[in-house]
Parts: structure tokens; C-alpha cells; sequence
């Protein structure tokens, strides 16, 4: 599990690094840390993973990107980390995960596509199902329609966010 | 408008963004411009709405307990319970879906206890029942998405 101080750390800054000309010390203030040492853990972090990827986070509808599906597929237990490893590589896809199923649900593969428009995103559907041998399987398909609210994770403690 | 500074943020800097002390000094060095711009084009593309933020991106469950979560809601009452829903601050995405669940969302609590408070607290708000999907493994390494932006 993350050192108490990363995890301060990073409950600030995956807020959003400060747009000015020093942003770590910025960072630093709000969390009571030198300037080094925010970069350090920010550096260690990554290296160790728990930073997936440091950088711009686009909203990709606003940059034109306007369908995004979730694709779901029933598929067996013991072929679903060859399946996801396989997904998971495409690079149209922007998440892949298992999740369990649920007794109205029967689903335990997700996908995410994100494409300029529904037959774009359906064409590379095709092609992932093609390529990862998916045809098989149960599959539905979940367009996005109204988004209501979309922002970086809050990691916090009950104690902050119930003011 | 988007300038070519803009489409070279947006594409080259959604990974390796530089740990460094000035790292938009860096960037403008990298690209030929200076800090000031690099600082006013970041401010465009916060202001207008295109990009959510600049930051990491933390694998689900190493800080906190996250979870999807799906509802079934009639279409005349979903803008109300969508907003509810929206309201708690533990709430980070909020969409609707084209199929009988239409509504999910995701959901990111402190620990497990938390999760169901917040779940139970839900359902009691909106009285749907929700369909609890917490991720049991992620397949997809994150190298950020590349954008076609030649036909804004």
C-alpha cells in the first residue's frame, strides 16, 4: 500500500499541476514539501507504477471524438487475461477491465472505444472482434449519449468530503 | 481555433510530462516557443474545455476503492437522478448509456466502508437499486490517446 506522504501528494496534485512557471514548489506549498522532494515521489511513483502516466488529460468529446462505446463481453474466466492483454493494446481503446458479473448482468470483459462517430467506432469494433477472436462470445454494445459529469478522480478521506 | 502548439500539447505531452523544476519551461524550450506561451495555450485549452486537467493518471484501488457502478432509471426521471447522483463529490464520471441500464457512473471512495455508505445513500436518494461493478483487474497500460486533430 502508498507511503502516507505520496498519498498526500498525489491528493493534491491529481487535482491539476498549477498552470504558472513553478508548479511543484506550488504543489509543494499546499502539501508543506520542498520543491525536490514533490518531484522525487512524483519520479518514484511513476517508476513504480502507481503513476500510470504523467501528462495532459484531453476530454476527448470537446476535441471532436463525440461517440464512445463500452463494449462488454461474457467470456471465459481463464481466457480473459489473454483477451484483455490483447484488447488492451489496440490503440482506438482507451480502458480495458474485468469486472464480475451480476445476476441481470452476465458480463465480465469491458472495453472502451473512443472514435469521431459511431460508425468509425463500429468499424474498429470489427476489427478488434477479428483480430482477438471475439465473435463467439455475448457481446453488447453501449453508446454514450448525455454526459452529466466527468472529472478527475477525488481521493480523500470521508472526514474532507462530506463538507 | 486550434493552433499547432495547441494539437503539440494536446498529442506530445499526455505522457513523460517533464519532473523537472520549470517543465513548461522545458516544453517551450522543446518546441521552440517560450514559457509564456506554453503557460497561455495551457490556459486556452483549460478554458475552453479541453482538457480536464494536467496531472496523473493513478491506477483504479491503490488510493481508495473505486467502483462502476450501473442503474436502470425511466427516462423521464433520469436528468434528476443523473443530478443527484452528480452532487456527491465521491462521483467522478456520470453518463448515459444507450441500453436499459442508462445510466453509470463511477464512483471512488476512501475504503471499502465508505463505498457502501455512499452506495446506500444512493439508492436510498434516488430509489434505484445499483448495480455494483468494482474492477477485478485492468488489462489496458495507459500511453495516453492519439488525437486526429487535421480536420478541426
Amino acid at each position: 500500500m502508498i507511503e502516507a506522504r505520496d498519498r498526500q501528494l498525489l491528493e493534491h496534485i491529481q487535482l491539476g499541476l498549477p498552470v504558472c512557471s513553478k508548479p511543484y514548489a506550488e504543489i509543494g506549498r499546499l502539501c508543506d514539501m520542498p520543491e525536490t522532494e514533490v518531484i522525487e515521489r512524483l519520479t518514484q511513483l511513476k517508476q513504480q507504477g502507481l503513476i500510470k502516466r504523467m501528462g495532459v488529460i484531453v476530454k476527448h468529446r470537446q476535441l471532436g471524438y463525440r461517440a464512445n462505446a463500452m463494449v462488454v463481453w461474457n467470456v471465459p474466466d481463464n481466457l480473459i487475461k489473454q483477451l484483455g492483454g490483447h484488447i488492451g493494446q489496440f490503440p482506438f481503446v482507451t480502458l480495458c477491465y474485468q469486472r464480475p458479473r451480476q445476476p441481470e448482468w452476465p458480463y465480465n470483459l469491458y472495453c472502451m472505444i473512443h472514435g469521431k462517430d459511431k460508425a468509425t467506432v463500429l468499424k474498429q469494433l470489427e476489427q478488434l472482434v477479428d483480430a482477438c477472436s471475439l465473435s463467439s462470445f455475448d457481446q453488447e454494445i453501449l453508446f454514450s449519449n448525455r454526459c452529466f459529469k466527468q472529472r478527475g478522480a477525488v481521493y480523500k478521506n470521508t472526514a474532507v468530503t462530506h463538507g | 481555433m486550434l493552433t499547432t502548439l495547441h494539437k503539440q500539447l494536446l498529442n506530445d505531452y499526455q505522457q513523460n510530462f517533464p519532473l523537472s523544476p520549470r517543465p513548461y519551461q522545458d516544453i517551450a524550450e522543446a518546441l521552440g516557443v517560450t514559457e509564456a506561451d506554453v503557460l497561455s495555450a495551457l490556459t486556452e485549452l483549460n478554458d475552453n474545455n479541453f482538457i480536464s486537467r494536467i496531472g496523473p493518471v493513478i491506477p483504479p484501488n491503490h488510493i481508495g476503492v473505486s467502483a462502476l457502478i450501473a442503474m436502470a432509471v425511466p427516462e423521464q426521471h433520469l436528468q434528476t437522478v443523473a443530478d443527484k447522483i452528480s452532487a456527491h463529490p465521491e462521483v467522478n464520471h456520470n453518463y448515459e448509456r444507450e441500453h436499459r441500464f442508462n445510466l453509470w457512473f463511477v464512483v471512488i471512495a476512501a475504503d471499502a466502508e465508505h463505498l457502501d455508505a455512499l452506495i446506500d445513500a444512493i439508492e436510498q436518494e434516488t430509489s434505484y437499486p445499483a448495480m455494483l461493478l468494482p474492477m477485478l483487474d485492468d488489462f489496458f497500460i495507459d500511453l495516453g490517446f492519439k488525437l486526429d486533430l487535421n480536420n478541426d
